[in-house]
């Protein structure tokens, strides 16, 4: 069974119809691109498959359980986690705490524990301070644990929002614009990054992504958007050598 | 002597305006509200444990640990009904229904209890201090208030960096969206933060009670505004800085009165947040927010 299915996904606001009909279906472990150029709606799917938008049409189903409509927490309990186009982390927490912030649904102890200090407070931030530790490491940001969010580097800043959001276990990644902003070195290291995660975490990646290069390096498969409309799915290659996309970036 | 009597007198005031503030701040800083019915939970504070006192007979202890219980919920229950239907209105919607849950209150009171003030008994029963031979008496009340506003601060400031609960309520004061998306529950970290500003509330209406014994249905409403300014004053959303802006105040308020004019002990405070305010727009403590372009 598919890890994600999507179908016929659509949503309007006002008469505007950002995203129609749209149709997508991941296996469990790919490493999965979505591209089409600047407003093709890529953003708005993000939104619909994390509870952000509720589609006007169509149905979302994650491993067989219906999520369409469903609320954010809802979603990410069921399993979704993403990053944003613009960093969105929580600056003034530490680089650890941001991750321990997504921690927080599998981890269980009282406010009142929190309030008195029981023991189990103790145990639970020691064994959350542990699993965060462990999601830093394939990222590098080990030594900058103390550090506030907002005084990473932009580079760090964009691992640290993927770190984040494994620490809320899911099961399909979504990634936003990874390399937006990045140098050609930096992407470099992200793509080994990303690859490491995919096999580590036991996750599956879904990424939206500008950088042809990123995409073709690491992505097995493609959707293609324009429009609010798929143009075309398919293997990497295959997906790029098409006319048809190739009309759409770069025009007539 | 004088000097020194009065400048405990404005800490031990400044300590209660402290807790109060903390309640402000906090619900502030993190539901992004100014609860102008902060003041009047302080009043219902007051009347839970005077009526647990007078007409239940109960112990001081046990009436303060009532309130805390009623304001608690009493907290909950506001944000519940008045503001969560509010969520996503512009904030100057809830400002105007934060004033209509304030009058709501006084006049629930006024209802209740009538308008004449009543005289509260002090639940403070700790021994009083003198120092220099009985020159300088230290009521217990004074001594109560310090030692409870630091022991919040504390607590609070421990609560906030250092639990799941705290982290989850700064990463919804940043970012509401991006905390939902992490599985985090925005609505019960609302309701937790007013929670906890609420109890704080009735401990500062068992302090400013037993402090000005009389109690009516407005009693909240001034102090209220003052804390409110003590916040603004210390940087509102710092919790230290509530602490600070609350201390500075009331020193402000009681050396105002007794040496510059009873009269104008008030109109001193307020000038003296304007004045701050021109000098440092943020606050003593507040952290400046620069603007992404």
């Amino acid at each position: 069974m598919a890890l994600l299915e999507v179908k016929k996904l659509g949503i309007s606001f006002g008469g505007l119809r950002a995203v129609d009909d749209f149709s997508l279906t991941i296996e469990k472990g790919d490493l999965y691109g979505l591209i089409g150029p600047n407003g093709a709606g890529k953003t708005t799917i993000f939104n619909l498959l994390t509870g952000v938008y509720k589609p006007t049409d169509g149905t979302i189903r994650l491993d067989g359980q219906n999520i369409t409509g469903k609320s954010n927490i809802e979603i990410n309990k069921a399993g979704i986690a993403r990053t944003f186009q613009n960093i969105r982390l929580f600056s003034n927490l530490s680089v650890l705490d941001n991750v321990k912030a997504g921690l927080s649904n599998h981890y269980a102890y009282s406010t009142a524990a929190g309030i008195f200090r029981l023991p189990k407070y103790f145990r639970k931030e020691k064994e959350m301070t542990e699993r965060a530790m462990e999601l830093l490491r394939p990222f590098d940001l080990v030594d900058d644990a103390d550090t506030l969010a907002s005084n990473l580097p932009y580079g760090k800043q964009r691992k640290l929002e993927i770190a984040r959001a494994l620490a809320t276990d899911p099961k399909l990644l979504l990634l936003d614009e990874p390399a937006a902003g990045m140098n050609p070195k930096e992407t470099a290291g992200l793509m080994n990054t990303i690859l490491t995660v995919r096999d580590d975490f036991k996750v599956t990646v879904l990424l939206i992504e500008h950088d042809m290069f990123l995409v073709s390096g690491i992505c097995e498969k493609l959707s293609v958007l324009n429009f609010g409309q798929l143009l075309c799915e398919g293997k990497t290659s295959e997906v790029l050598s098409d006319p048809e996309v190739i009309k759409a970036y770069l025009g007539e | 002597m004088a000097f020194l009597d009065n400048l405990i007198n404005g800490i031990s005031l400044g300590s209660i305006y402290a807790v109060i503030a903390l309640g402000y701040t906090l619900v502030y800083g993190i539901a992004k509200m100014l609860n102008f019915a902060h003041g009047d939970v302080i009043m219902v504070g007051g009347y839970v444990i005077f009526t647990a006192m007078t007409s239940m007979h109960l112990n001081g202890y046990l009436s303060v640990l009532i309130a805390i219980l009623c304001c608690t919920i009493l907290g909950i229950v506001i944000e519940k009904i008045a503001y969560k239907p509010l969520r996503q209105a512009t904030s100057l919607a809830v400002l105007i229904t934060a004033i209509g849950v304030s009058y709501f209150l006084q006049n629930m009171a006024l209802l209740i209890f009538g308008e004449k003030p009543v005289t509260f008994t002090s639940v403070v029963n700790i021994p009083k201090i003198s120092l220099f031979d009985g020159q300088i008496v230290i009521k217990s009340e004074a001594v109560a208030s310090i030692i409870i506003s630091v022991l919040i601060v504390i607590f609070l400031s421990l609560f906030i960096n250092k639990t799941k609960s705290g982290r989850a309520m700064l990463a919804v004061s940043e970012d509401k969206d991006a905390a939902r998306l992490m599985g985090i529950n925005v609505n019960k970290t609302i309701s937790l933060t007013f929670a906890i500003g609420s109890g704080l509330a009735a401990v500062a209406g068992a302090l400013l009670c037993s402090t000005y014994p009389v109690l009516s249905n407005t009693t909240g409403a001034m102090p209220g505004i003052k804390a409110f300014v003590a916040a603004v004053f210390g940087g509102i959303g710092s919790i230290p800085g509530a602490m600070i802006g609350g201390l500075l105040i009331g020193v402000i308020e009681i050396l105002g009165r007794a040496y510059i004019s009873p009269q104008l002990a008030d109109a001193i405070v307020f000038a003296v947040l304007i004045v701050v305010l021109m000098v440092k727009p943020t606050g003593i403590l507040g952290k400046k927010v620069n603007e992404k372009v």
